[in-house]
Parts: structure tokens; C-alpha cells; sequence
């Protein structure tokens, strides 16, 4: 595996080890395997994406590591910690950017804090400072159905990154935007995390977006999800919107189609 | 360089919305006006038509005939009133107070959700209005049974809404604010509560005008007092302008326990979270 290209002293975040997860879902009718033998490794502070066709079980995977749900087998530690229950020191960012319609902006930004019981003021000109560099500023009194799809989701950023969480989680967070804000909202994460590197892992079925902001891609097969090849994204990070054009991206991304053409996916 | 752009493209964005909500104030006003031309025009040719047409008044009593009659009985309309006003309004209160936890009840017990919620949806099959005779039996000719009546018409609308809204908390939601290290009980006042507002408050709504309803039909069955037993009355006497007047009468009650509703909505929730915005609301009689 190889390193991201920076400063190791700047890096930052806690490293996520995955190991032997089973996850088989069981309810009452035939029971449902999820997920079958996963084990990775996402090192402090680089970006690694999950990506594989819907149904792969990769949102169970981010679930698991969020400690929202327990696996069948095997264990996740974050900062060589096991998981026993929640992980409550994960910023998470969904599909859907599940604001609280009935907050301003500001108090949806400020919501972990308040649950967490942080320091407020502290909290207050975070909140200030992380949606001024999401273009947001001047819009902390607004409710969110004020507000574009794009720009709710830079809302929901936001909240996930406030209390300063050493592991950034995303599941599909540009699925449901257009083309344009989405590759717009991508090359800011991208900015985002390189000023304060985090770990961050993302799950995405975007192999473009995958490939653009990662130090590395984990592929992984249809149900029952296992992991079916690791792809090191070796250009040099931050990425600008330009590396679209660099014949190394589209090596890789080429690849990876492949990789989905061999089995079956494509 | 798109991040210099973006800032205008937002607030333009942001702008426009504005100006459609200010729009929207406007539109209000101008449909709230149009309504109430609309009503003081049919009331104006519903006066037109019964001279027009000599529309004998134990027919077809016109407005100024029916203003007539509740001004000339007005003290005999109003202590009656508020018997009926009295009976609704706490068969309103007792639906608040017993809909709204069963509602959460439902939500948070397996069983209750898997045995008592159908049956209650089962029952509202009963024309409750049919239930009043025997309510009389059980009661007496008191206020209690019209109280009953009255709490049995309108508190479904509220258990369901209740039911309805604290289930429309989107899964995500109720993960993020556990990633957060909530406790279920935060969860439930900061997050599922909330979001059921609109649903609870118009199925208070519903059970507003329900439950005067209900206090008129316990008065038809048997009772001394109240606006439903001067109805009888009117209606025996054959004072047909009266019973009109008494009709204005209840449609004022209705309204003055719904705008209640709306007032202290209005006060008590942000703009999201009124079902007046929000249209929500389901209700059956």
C-alpha cells in the first residue's frame, strides 16, 4: 500500500482496520449475506473509497464502521480501538443531507455540539468558519428548504466536520445532486481535506469520483460484498478539477471499468 | 476559480426563493380576499333569491331573517352555546391528552403496534354517531355522555397523526444523531417530536370541528341543554329561521376551536414545522 503523498507530522485522523467482517442480515425470511470476509486497512488521515454496484453491501460496510450496526463476524477497531457499539467521534455525511428542517442553517451546523455538549462558543465560530469555506456565509439564519440540494448538502458537511471528528464517513454524499454541483462539490471536499486531513472513507459507485479524490480505491464485488481489488491512486494530492485531463487518471479509472466488465458488473 | 463563482450563484439562488415566500405572503392576502368576497357574494344572492323568488322562510329563511333570529334570542343562544361549547372542548382536551401519548405509545411498543393499532383502525368502521344511544344508556343524560361522544369521534384523527408523524423520521436521521452518542430520549424530543409536529397539529386540527360534532349528536339523543337540544326545539316549534341561526352558530364554534389551534401552532412552532405550510393531515368521522 502506499503512502499519500504529504507531510506525515501534518496528517491527521485515526486509521480504520476492517478485519474478517461477515455481516449477514437475518430478520425472518432467508437470511441475507451482506457482506463476506472484508478486511482492509485505511491509514490515518488518507482518503480511501469504497466502490462497487448498488446492493454490494458498501453502505453496510460504512454502517459497520460507524459502529451503527454489529457485524455476524469479525471486528472493526478505529485508532486500534475495537468498536464495542457506537462510534460516536465519526462525522457522518448520507445520501440525503437529513437536515433538521426546523433549524436555521447555523443551528443544524452547531446540532453535534449541542448533543455533545461541546463548548459553544468554540463551536459557534467553527460553525462560522466551516461554512464560509463552503461559500455559505450569510446564510446561517436561512431554514434549509431555503436552500438548493448542493447547498444543503454543504450544510451537512458542515455538521459532520464541526466537532473536528478524527474519521469523516460519507455514504454517496453527491448521488443525489446534478452533474455540475456534484463535480463542483468534489473538488471542494477535496480542498477541505487537504487543508485538515482527516480520514476520510467514502462510499461511492461513481469510479471517476472514486479515482479523483482518493489516495486509494477499494473495489469490491456484488452481494454478498467481498473485496475484489485494491487500486493505490498515485497523483499527487490536492487534486485540482484538471487531473481529469491526466492520462494516468483515466488509466486507472480504465482499469477499474474492466475490473466490473470481468465480473459481470458492466 | 469556481470557488469565486460560487458565492453569487448562491445568492441568487437564495434571492429568488425569498421572492417567491414574499410573493406567497401576497398571494395569501389576495386568496384570502377572493374567499371571502366569494362568501359575502353568496350570502348577498341568497338574500336576492328568496325575495326574488318568495321563498317562504320555513323553507328557505333568508340571511336577514336568520341574523334576525339569533339576535332576538341571543342570551337563550348563548348560555346554550356554551353547554355545547363546554362538551366539545373538553371532549377535545381529553382526545389531546389521551391521542397524543397513545399515538407515541403505538410507536414505541411491538405489541400495542401490532394488536391494539389495527384494532383501533378496525373500529373507526363504527359510525360513532351510532354509539351515542348506548353511551346515553351507560352515562346518563348528563354532559358526560356528549363529552364521550365527543372524545370518541375526534380522537382518532389525532392517535393516527400522531402514529403517522413520529414514524416519518427518516432512518438516517435517528443513525446520525446515535453516531452523535444520543440518548434514545434525546433523540425522541430533539429529533422525532419535531418532525411529527405537523402531522400532530393537523390531526388536532381534524379533531377540532370532530368534536363539536360529537357534542351535537350526544344533544340529539337526549339532553335539556345545549345547542343541539335547542335545534329539537326550533325544529318542533317549527322556528326554521332559528335553526339556521343555530347552525351559523355551531359553524363559529368549529372555526373558533380550529383558528385556536392555529394561533398557538403558530406561536409555539417555527415556519417548517406548521401543518398550515406543510398541508398535512389525515381524519375520518
Amino acid at each position: 500500500m502506499m503512502e499519500p503523498i504529504r507531510d506525515a507530522a501534518a496528517a491527521r485522523g485515526l486509521p480504520i482496520t476492517v478485519c474478517g467482517i461477515d455481516m449477514v442480515f437475518g430478520g425472518r425470511g432467508t437470511p441475507v449475506q451482506a457482506l463476506a470476509a472484508v478486511s482492509l486497512e485505511i491509514a490515518a488521515g488518507s482518503f480511501c473509497s469504497i466502490l462497487g454496484p448498488s446492493g454490494c453491501g458498501k453502505s453496510t460496510l460504512m454502517m459497520l464502521v460507524a459502529g451503527l450496526y454489529r457485524p455476524t463476524e469479525g471486528h472493526i477497531a478505529i485508532g486500534g480501538k475495537r468498536l464495542d457499539g457506537c462510534y460516536t467521534d465519526a462525522g457522518i455525511v448520507f445520501q440525503t443531507d437529513v437536515l433538521l428542517p426546523w433549524l436555521s442553517v447555523l443551528d443544524n451546523v452547531l446540532m453535534p455540539a449541542r448533543v455533545k455538549r461541546l463548548d459553544m462558543a468554540w463551536a459557534r465560530s467553527r460553525a462560522g468558519d466551516l461554512l464560509g469555506q463552503v461559500g455559505l456565509s450569510g446564510f446561517e439564519a436561512r431554514y434549509p428548504g431555503e436552500l438548493s440540494g448542493g447547498m444543503r448538502q454543504r450544510v451537512a458537511i458542515c455538521r459532520a466536520l464541526l466537532s473536528d471528528p478524527p474519521i469523516l464517513l460519507m455514504d454517496e454524499p453527491f448521488g443525489a445532486l446534478d452533474a455540475l454541483t456534484r463535480e463542483k462539490m468534489q473538488t471542494d471536499l477535496n480542498r477541505i481535506w487537504a487543508d485538515d486531513v482527516k480520514t476520510v472513507m467514502l462510499i461511492t459507485h461513481d469510479i471517476e469520483e472514486a479515482v479523483l479524490l482518493s489516495d486509494e480505491v477499494i473495489v469490491m464485488s456484488p452481494r454478498p460484498g467481498r473485496i475484489l481489488q485494491r487500486f493505490p491512486i498515485a497523483l499527487s494530492q490536492p487534486r485540482s478539477p484538471e487531473i481529469r485531463r491526466n492520462p494516468a487518471f483515466h488509466h486507472i479509472v480504465d482499469e477499474i471499468r474492466d475490473l466490473f466488465r470481468a465480473t459481470g458488473v458492466l | 476559480m469556481a470557488q469565486r463563482q460560487a458565492p453569487s450563484d448562491l445568492t441568487a439562488a437564495a434571492s429568488a426563493r425569498a421572492g417567491r415566500r414574499r410573493l406567497s405572503i401576497v398571494g395569501q392576502l389576495w386568496d384570502g380576499l377572493l374567499i371571502a368576497g366569494a362568501f359575502v357574494g353568496l350570502i348577498v344572492l341568497w338574500q336576492i333569491a328568496t325575495t326574488a323568488f318568495a321563498i317562504p322562510s320555513y323553507i328557505l329563511p333568508s340571511p336577514l331573517e336568520i341574523i334576525a333570529a339569533i339576535a332576538g334570542d341571543w342570551l337563550r343562544l348563548l348560555q346554550n352555546a356554551l353547554v355545547t361549547f363546554g362538551e366539545a372542548a373538553a371532549g377535545f382536551a381529553i382526545s389531546i391528552v389521551v391521542g397524543i401519548p397513545l399515538g407515541v405509545l403505538i410507536i414505541y411498543s411491538k405489541w400495542l403496534q401490532r394488536i391494539l393499532y389495527p384494532l383501533l383502525v378496525a373500529s373507526q368502521s363504527i359510525p360513532k354517531v351510532a354509539l351515542a344511544p348506548i353511551f346515553v344508556v351507560w352515562f346518563g343524560f348528563g354532559p358526560l355522555p356528549k363529552v364521550l361522544i365527543a372524545f370518541s369521534i375526534a380522537f382518532f384523527a389525532i392517535v393516527v397523526n400522531t402514529v403517522v408523524g413520529l414514524s416519518r423520521t427518516p432512518p438516517e436521521m435517528i443513525h446520525l444523531m446515535r453516531s452523535l452518542g444520543a440518548r434514545p430520549m434525546q433523540i425522541f424530543f430533539r429529533v422525532r417530536v419535531p418532525m411529527a409536529m405537523p402531522y400532530i397539529f393537523a390531526g388536532i386540527k381534524i379533531s377540532a370541528a370532530f368534536s363539536v360534532v360529537g357534542a351535537i349528536v350526544g344533544e340529539f339523543i337526549a339532553a335539556s341543554s345545549g345547542l343541539g337540544y335547542l335545534q329539537l326545539v326550533a325544529d318542533n316549534n317549527f322556528q326554521i329561521p332559528l335553526l339556521f341561526g343555530i347552525l351559523v352558530l355551531l359553524s363559529v364554534m368549529g372555526a373558533v376551536l380550529y383558528y385556536i389551534v392555529v394561533l398557538i401552532e403558530w406561536i409555539a412552532l417555527p415556519p417548517p414545522l406548521r401543518s398550515t405550510d406543510t398541508g398535512q393531515g389525515h381524519g375520518t368521522l
